[in-house]
């Protein structure tokens, strides 16, 4: 069964996020949220989501101050960060480089600390955007032993391969590549050094029951709240998922 | 520092509430999903408002681009300016790439706990996390401490931050002077650690909604309220939930237009300078 891109790394965000009890979605994640949706879908309404931006029947009653509350308190057991520029030490930068400036670093700085763990999620896969050391360190991928810090990264999706964060290590492992890459393709495209098996496995594909669901009851929350990326992903078939 | 305890004004429109925002004033601001009172910024345009400080509680999208675009902006403080699914603000990009205005960057849960400060009458507040991010060698206004209680314990202060202007939209304001914005706290937290609240509104309810047990509780109290002033669809081409959703494919094109100087200028002529119907 074909699938698009933005299903497989829906899945794999899935199983990254596991038997997670809480999980918030920050701004603008699409991809995330649908890999949340597609769990609560399958077990029941499991885990609890948090969409930061859901238009109507927000989970929060105290404005968006609460997300971070909610967090510091440790009620949040997975958040996803993205980056501009994502380094080999898991710091990420949402401020600027070279002379570019992005939108900035938003509540990075502070979750990347409170959630239990961090998926870092960047579509692009390119010596750009993962680098060696990053130009403004928005939020630090460690932290020295005498800072308080309740989680951290947990592993780093791309659109060519997942990396498991090795915290002892403070580097990232190559743990799989996606159909249509490869470990050489992976190692030619990062910009910072990183752990690899002899033989890389691939990333196992979306099965026809997730997909079933990604494009049903998980399109239908998805279009509500992410219209643009709805059409792009679903296109056309988007006027069959629309709600009457 | 003392903030004041307001007998609420009602003023005529949008036009009424900007002439009361001075130049040079700092304004607290919410994000796109949260009640902005555009129709007021578009008259800031319209009256040619200067050197701005915006603050973004806790970030910035659309009404923050169209003000800088437009030269009203001397410098911001946010912990992001985006303009969500329409992807990056353009106009501020530029502005910032070019070093035309003051960039402070933070992050968005010190902007709440200094706005929660000031509500408090405290100097200060502290916060966990951040230690390590570029965020505190750049911010003027964090302090990290030993915690008092703990030894060998780093943690991080957010100033209070006391912004001269609270401004926003709000679903209704009643005759009393309360305001109605639901379920959207950071709004009353930017009017409680606000020098002068002023408040656009959809419609006006008769009476005192603090006299509804059910409306109370989303209700921001008139002793925080400067001034009131109606604006139909004065949020557009944001939303009011409830009433009125976001204009995607309006804020897709802005996105487009303000691609460039001379688009942005367009879409001033089209929506911001010639009345627009909405």
């Amino acid at each position: 069964m074909s699938y698009a891109k933005e299903e497989l790394l829906a899945v794999t965000i899935a199983r990254l996020i596991g038997d997670a009890r809480h999980v918030a979605v920050g701004a603008a994640s699409p991809i995330p949220a649908m890999a949340v949706f597609l769990l609560r879908e399958r077990n029941k309404g499991v885990p609890r989501v948090s969409l930061l931006q859901k238009r109507s029947g927000n989970p929060f009653t105290e404005g968006s101050r609460e997300l971070f509350d909610l967090a510091g308190q440790g009620r949040i057991d997975v958040f996803f960060l993205g980056g501009a520029q994502i380094d080999g030490e898991a710091n990420i930068n949402l401020v600027e480089a070279e002379g570019r400036r992005f939108p900035g670093s938003f509540g990075s700085a502070f979750m990347y600390f409170a959630a239990g763990k961090t998926i870092l999620f960047r579509e692009e896969h390119s010596a750009r955007v993962l680098v060696k050391k990053v130009d403004y360190v928005s939020a630090p991928g460690w932290s020295a032993p005498e800072v308080q810090r309740r989680g951290g990264p947990a592993a780093l999706l791309t659109g060519k391969a997942l990396f498991q964060w090795r915290k002892e290590k403070r580097r990232f492992l190559l743990q799989s590549v996606h159909p249509g890459s490869s470990a050489e393709d992976v190692r030619a495209n990062t910009g910072f050094d990183y752990d690899a098996p002899a033989s890389v496995p691939m990333t196992a594909a979306p099965t026809s029951e997730e997909l079933a669901l990604i494009r049903g009851p998980v399109a239908r929350v998805i279009t509500e709240n992410y219209p643009e990326f709805a059409r792009r992903v679903w296109g056309a078939a988007l006027a069959v998922l629309r709600p009457a | 520092m003392s903030l004041p305890s307001n007998r609420t004004r009602r003023l005529g429109g949008p036009e009424a509430l900007a002439g009361e925002i001075p130049d040079g004033a700092t304004i607290g601001l919410p994000p796109d999903y949260s009640l902005v009172a555009m129709a007021v910024v578009r008259s800031l345009v319209r009256r040619g408002a200067k050197d701005l400080k915006l603050i973004g509680v806790p970030v910035l999208g659309l009404c923050a681009d169209i003000l800088i675009g437009a030269g009203c902006v001397r410098e911001v403080e946010t912990s992001a300016v985006t303009l969500g699914e329409a992807g990056l603000a353009p106009r501020f990009t530029e502005a910032a790439e070019k070093k035309s205005i003051k960039v402070v960057d933070a992050t968005c849960p010190m902007i709440h706990t200094g706005l929660q400060a000031t509500e408090k009458g405290v100097p200060f507040m502290p916060l966990r996390g951040v230690l390590g991010s570029d965020l505190v060698k750049h911010h003027p206004d964090w302090k990290t401490i030993d915690n008092p209680y703990a030894k060998g314990d780093p943690i991080l202060l957010a100033k209070a931050i006391v912004p001269d202007i609270a401004l926003f939209h709000a679903r209704w304001a009643d005759e009393a002077g309360n305001v109605w914005v639901g379920r959207r706290g950071e709004l009353a937290t930017i009017a409680h650690a606000s020098k002068a609240c002023y408040v656009s509104y959809e419609e006006l309810k008769p009476g005192d909604m603090l006299e509804d047990e059910l409306l109370a509780p989303g209700c921001i109290g008139s002793v925080y309220v400067t001034a009131v002033a109606p604006a139909p669809r004065g949020a557009w081409p944001l939303g009011v939930p409830g009433a009125y959703g976001i204009d995607d494919a309006h804020v897709m094109h802005y996105a487009r237009l303000a691609k460039t100087a001379e688009g942005f200028q367009q879409y001033l002529e089209e929506f911001v300078f010639k009345t627009v119907a909405a």
